[in-house]
């Protein structure tokens, strides 16, 4: 019987090897779910440690100096380590700790991802490793002290593009090398299922509260909710309460990197099409004989060829758009954001604030959007510098 | 009788795993029937694929070498055809879903047929998503093998139920170091539930004499150990291989 299908995506096309350990999450997972111990437990991490809620913000300057639609931003970078990857991680760890495991392993692209599974897991007392493309621990060595600092060990990926594909290549080998004793907490919507659910349902919670603060701030839902997506984790979190409102416009905002018509991009939707990778069927950047491309995008943590298989659903049914971003236009949201606003967002979330920007002028001061901060820019600041020909090293 | 039923008859099979187009598609168009002739009895070419997830290093970097010359699925039905002619044991294909699928799956399972494959393995379909290819493998005639944990009692035997072929056993790694003896035990627990024959992938690089596990096998599948010997030797691989092969042939083929 197939499972974790959405549409005709999604599915559990991984090795042999990972199939008992994917299977053992999966009841696990069905069990704890609805458990009222876990689910107080994982309710007061979140909000006595990470800070949930995280605030709604209406960015009035941004507002008026685009003239249009009234903009809020949610500020996922408010919480703590400075990102949505939280959400997830601290549902994962504690679930991975209910099942005995004593052990957790992790991809990371720009690091956000791998600094949260470092803090939860010294928080949970569990042994932690992460997985980060050597190219990656470069654009963002201050996140790899950062995970050393929290007592993880980092391994710099050497194979293929040197980037997020292959961390997650070498993490699901290296879990398929020691599954008793360890979790791989996958940090985004996708891999086989249950990730993709399981990832979903521990973010949801960015739209859950969205839809309530702004009820509380202005009485109505938004016309548009905007995220930006690499694997497309902190979008389907911002969507997903959404997805039956129908006079909500959901977003996602893909790295166009030098441009789609270019072979430097990573724009999924844009650019891809149909395949079997990563645990998963859904679109994928590749060539005509179905090798996955060697992808680019200026964000680490877009810098990825596939697209998670809710997100290749919501597409094919029309439900949420999807759209891309260049490099240029995000740096200058990046710059953007932070002179008007006084918030640097992390490059990522760039991009959606870059469409906001483009998307604002075309509404009315009626319509209400939310541009979904998911991460602080922080760890940014050296690597647009850089961009911007400015030598400056952490 | 199919072929690969055939080349478990009266002994262990040897089955021998090469990445097609390592280090270029004429080195593997010429060592395909030198490793015939040295006694494989059943031969896995290896599609490149650009992210072998279920791959140790070995194998992964042959993958590349293979992609860095120019490989692709074309040129290998092209080679197969060709050395069909002369080569009578069964080939298989072992590659990732996304080359197949994006060949089109029921045009991959065609050329399949027409050049003479006998069976495909793809490592990354399990059980549960064999529906996606096992359709157009019976409708061309390709046996679609399975792969198995046997230290995963319930699965190994729910997967081996609906095999075709052989059951590909694959060690236990990462589940608490089992000795080769429990190893083996589940081996043969499995080989009393299926009919079929099971065969062995062995990490050593020379399988050592008396391993409990090889002498319940069925057939011995030798993953990685050809691919590294073509990564010492490249394109002067053949004497090499085929000294290795008649080894291993003559200490474990018989049962």
């Amino acid at each position: 019987m197939k499972k974790g299908m959405f549409s005709q995506y999604g599915g559990q096309f991984a090795p042999e090897a990972m199939m008992h350990a994917i299977n053992e999450l999966e009841e696990a997972y069905l069990y704890y779910k609805d458990d009222p111990d876990f689910c107080r437990e994982l309710n007061e991490l979140l909000h006595h440690y990470a800070g949930r809620p995280s605030l709604l913000y209406y960015a009035e300057k941004m507002t008026k100096r685009l003239g249009g639609a009234k903009i809020y931003l949610k500020r996922e970078d408010l919480n703590h380590t400075g990102a949505h990857k939280i959400n997830n991680v601290l549902g994962q760890v504690l679930l991975a700790k209910k099942m005995g495991k004593k052990r957790v392993i992790a991809e990371t692209g720009a690091g956000q991802h791998g600094v949260a599974t470092a803090t939860a897991a010294a928080l949970m007392d569990m042994e932690c490793e992460v997985f980060m493309g050597e190219e990656d621990t470069k654009r963002q060595a201050l996140n790899v002290f950062r995970m050393e600092l929290l007592g993880a060990k980092v391994h710099p990926v050497t194979s293929g593009t040197r980037t997020l594909k292959d961390a997650v290549n070498e993490t699901m080998r290296e879990w398929v090398s020691r599954i008793d004793d360890t979790h791989y907490v996958l940090g985004s919507v996708m891999g086989p299922h249950p990730f993709p659910t399981i990832v979903r349902d521990f973010q949801k919670i960015i739209g859950e509260e969205i839809r309530e603060q702004l009820l509380k701030a202005e009485g109505k839902l938004p016309d548009a909710v905007l995220a930006c997506v690499g694997g497309g984790s902190n979008a389907i979190g911002a969507f997903y309460d959404f997805i039956n409102e129908p006079s909500v416009r959901l977003i996602g905002c893909e790295a166009a990197g030098r441009g789609i018509n270019t072979k430097e991009t990573a724009a999924t939707i844009a650019t891809g099409r149909t395949g079997i990778f990563h645990g998963m069927k859904s679109l994928f950047c590749q060539d005509e004989y179905g090798q996955i491309a060697p992808v680019y995008s200026i964000s680490a943590g877009l810098d990825y060829p596939g697209i998670g298989p809710e997100h290749a659903m919501l597409w094919e049914q029309g439900r949420a758009e999807y759209v891309a971003v260049t490099d240029d236009e995000a740096v200058e949201a990046f710059e953007y954001l932070s002179r008007t606003e006084g918030i640097i967002p992390a490059i990522e979330s760039s991009h959606a604030v870059a469409y906001a920007m483009k998307l604002a002028k075309e509404m009315t001061p009626e319509q209400v959007m939310v541009v979904n901060i998911s991460g602080r820019g922080d760890k940014d600041v050296a690597a647009i510098a850089r961009y911007k020909g400015v030598e400056i090293y952490e | 009788m199919s072929r690969i039923t055939a080349a478990f008859q009266e002994k262990r099979a040897l089955i021998a795993f090469i990445t097609g187009g390592d280090p270029d598609i004429e080195t593997t168009k010429d060592l395909i029937p030198a490793m015939a002739e040295a006694g494989a009895d059943i031969i896995e070419i290896g599609i490149p694929f650009s992210d072998p997830i279920a791959e140790g290093p070995a194998i992964q970097a042959a993958s590349l070498r293979a992609l860095t010359s120019g490989t692709t699925v074309d040129k290998l039905f092209d080679m197969v055809q060709e050395i069909r002619q002369s080569v009578r044991i069964p080939l298989l294909f072992m590659t990732y879903a996304n080359p197949v699928f994006a060949y089109g799956t029921e045009r991959f399972l065609q050329r399949c047929s027409d050049c003479g494959i006998d069976g495909l393995i793809i490592p990354d379909v399990p059980y549960e998503e064999k529906e996606e290819f096992s359709p157009f493998c019976k409708q061309y005639g390709i046996t679609l093998i399975s792969q198995a944990v046997p230290a995963f009692e319930e699965r190994a035997a729910m997967i081996a139920a609906s095999a075709e072929g052989f059951v590909y056993c694959m060690p236990a790694s990462g589940t608490a170091n089992s000795p080769i003896e429990a190893s083996a035990e589940a081996i043969n627990k499995l080989k009393h539930t299926v009919s079929i024959p099971c065969a062995v992938e062995i990490d050593n690089t020379v399988p050592e004499q008396g391993n409990a596990v090889i002498d319940c096998s069925d057939g011995l599948i030798l993953g990685n150990q050809i691919v590294k010997i073509m990564d010492e030797h490249k394109q002067n691989c053949i004497p090499f291989v085929k000294a290795y092969l008649k080894r291993v042939k003559k200490n474990y083929s018989v049962q």
